[in-house]
């Protein structure tokens, strides 16, 4: 590609939108994911994406009977509303138990498409109304979206960062997080909410059947090789930033769709990464990984003398 | 949990437990436990496996949710409002690995926060430092925990307690899996801590190096404490047997609920579940 092209795709308004949508959903979405990943929730966000779209259908059909032009103005604040209840609901259920948690999590699944689809004629609307939100439409971002977007962007970053030390606490030992007095169900709901706020904000870019990949495959290349959650979670974002802006060139100049090639390119790096990590992965500080024994010789002395 | 707030023993007792019922899964595991420990003390709890040990010490600390009774820490009712700060807790082992690494620094780290204290205090790098000294790791701060050995780990889960240089110290078997000179600078550790006021409470199966600190013995069975007082002195018994029998040879009596209880408190107990 030529410089000037580069120019050309930079200066167009469509695709600046884009880009920063594209920029803000690769960064958070793994820091989110990271927790997700710890806490064995990794599914968590495929769950809230489901509901999510009852929610769109919900504001689209709030929508019609305001008579709000677009009708779909409520669509994304509705589907932060069903999100973030049914991330709730989600986390309330795990808590009493792993197998009822799965359970929760099917059945939001089923209800969520089937609630967004039903909502969605009643509405007026059709199924088709609906494909932009399942498989992402990042050309059609508006600036309302987009203002959307970068505050809730901001929001989990934030929290999410900010509490980051005590949502790793939760994640890694909650039972230690229990006895050591931390409020354990509202770290649990924060990370639920915040799970919820990404969902909404990578629905756009990705699509709500998409979004959870964006949260979890850019953690799984770099658990790879960070060897601290800290890095972890940084070379996430990081990784995250990087599949989405590549991904949604390569759409600039290919009649491909932005989620799914976002998507399939993480994977792919991910496949790469994978099959490079014998040989590139950092070696191991170099000491001796077995601890230093000195005691051994004193013991061995003794038992002889004995 | 909070039923009745009788300051009258104050804060001489660091811990205060009575009538502690636990339930779970369907099954009463604590069934009406007493545990009253003053300052300053240090107390074995004793017991099988499965007799309720590590469910009687996270039910003090609030980890699992009693069905009865009341529990005070250092004075104050178990709560938000607990004196966390001053509470060290070692469980029995790390959680299992969840795939992302954490490095010895950032499990430590975690030991940090608090009650409310929900982000590291300033300084932190230099407390996770000396704590993970303490417990001899020092040089191993950047491995990830998920690498170490069970004893490695064991001991940075130590260190996490210690990090916030508590007064009430609760440990559920810490040095199983430690090798013995380890074994000794912990025991050291537990001893000036113990030494500058602090209240510790050990389950243990053999107390071993811990037998010089121990003033007193909880025996547990069944979810019942079966004998409270002197540790089991004589130590010939249990020193070559199996170690999954620890009798209270104070106290000949038999548990007066003896023959109904078997060990997985059948589903007779169960029922009365709500
Ligand atoms: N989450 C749970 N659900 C159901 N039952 C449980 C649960 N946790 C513990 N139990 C049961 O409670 C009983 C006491 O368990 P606990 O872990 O307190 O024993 P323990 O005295 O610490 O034993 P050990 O010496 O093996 O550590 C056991 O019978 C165990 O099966
Ligand atoms: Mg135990």
């Amino acid at each position: 590609m030529s410089w000037d092209a580069v120019v050309e795709m930079l200066s167009s308004p469509l695709m600046q939108r884009a880009l920063l949508a594209a920029i803000l959903v690769g960064a958070t979405a793994p820091i989110v994911g990271t927790f997700l990943v710890q806490r064995r929730m990794a599914l968590m966000g495929d769950g809230i994406g489901h509901v999510a779209l009852t929610g769109v259908a919900l504001g689209w059909l709030i929508g019609t009977w305001a008579d709000l032009v677009p009708q779909d103005t409520l669509a994304i604040p509705g589907a932060v509303v069903a999100a973030v209840v049914g991330s709730i609901v989600i986390e309330l259920v795990r808590e009493r138990g792993r197998t009822s948690g799965d359970l929760a999590l099917a059945l939001m699944f089923y209800g969520g498409i089937a609630g967004g689809v039903l909502l969605i004629k009643v509405a007026g609307g059709t199924n088709a109304s609906l494909v932009s939100y399942l498989f992402g439409s990042i050309s059609t971002v508006s600036t309302t979206d987009l203002w959307w977007m970068v505050a809730l962007a901001a929001l989990v970053l934030v929290v999410g960062i900010g509490l980051r030390v005590a949502l790793f606490t939760v994640s890694h030992d909650e039972e230690f997080a229990r006895a050591s007095g931390l409020p354990t169900r509202w770290l649990a709901i924060t990370l639920a909410t915040l799970a919820a706020l990404t969902v909404t904000v990578a629905m756009r870019v990705v699509g709500l059947l998409l979004v959870s990949a964006i949260m979890i495959v850019p953690v799984a290349i770099a658990q790879l090789y960070a060897r601290s959650f800290g890095r972890t979670m940084v070379a996430a974002s990081v990784t995250g930033v990087s599949v989405s802006v590549v991904g949604l060139v390569l759409t600039y100049w290919n009649d491909i769709p932005p989620g799914a090639t976002i998507v399939v390119l993480a994977i792919a790096v991910y496949a790469v990464a994978a099959g490079l990590r014998p040989a590139l992965r950092r070696p191991v500080p170099a000491h001796d990984p077995h601890p230093d024994l000195p005691d051994d010789v004193v013991l061995a002395r003794e038992d002889t003398r004995d | 949990m909070s039923a009745d707030r009788t300051d009258a023993t104050g804060p001489t007792n660091a811990v205060e437990a009575h009538g502690v019922e636990v339930t779970l899964g369907g099954s009463r595991i604590l069934l009406g436990v007493d545990v009253v420990v003053p300052a300053g003390e240090v107390v074995a709890l004793l017991g099988t496996n499965g007799s309720g040990k590590s469910t009687l010490v996270r039910a003090l600390l609030g980890a699992v949710p009693l069905s009865a009774g009341t529990v005070h820490l250092l004075g104050e009712p178990l709560g938000p409002r607990a004196p966390w700060s001053r509470i060290g807790y070692v469980p029995q082992r790390m959680p299992a690995s969840s795939g992302v690494s954490a490095t010895a620094v950032e499990v430590v780290a975690s030991g940090l926060l608090h009650g409310r204290a929900l982000r590291p205090p300033r300084g932190w790098r230099t407390r996770v430092r000396a704590a993970l000294d303490a417990v001899g790791m020092a040089g191993h701060e950047r491995r990830p925990v998920q690498e170490m050995s069970g004893g490695q780990q064991q001991r940075v889960l130590i260190a996490r307690a210690l990090v916030r240089e508590p007064e009430l110290l609760v440990l559920d078997e810490p040095t199983s899996g430690i090798d013995v000179p380890t074994q000794a600078t912990f025991v050291d550790t537990v001893a000036r801590l113990h030494g500058q006021g602090a209240t510790v409470v050990v389950i243990l199966h053999e107390l071993g190096p811990f037998e010089p600190l121990i003033q007193r013995a909880v025996v547990l069975r069944h979810g019942r404490v079966v004998h409270d007082g002197l540790p089991p002195r004589p130590r010939l018994d249990h020193a070559g047997a199996t170690h999954h029998h620890e009798h209270a040879h104070h106290d000949p009596d038999p548990p007066p609920t003896g023959p109904a209880l078997g060990p997985t408190l059948g589903p007779t107990l169960g029922m009365e579940a709500p």
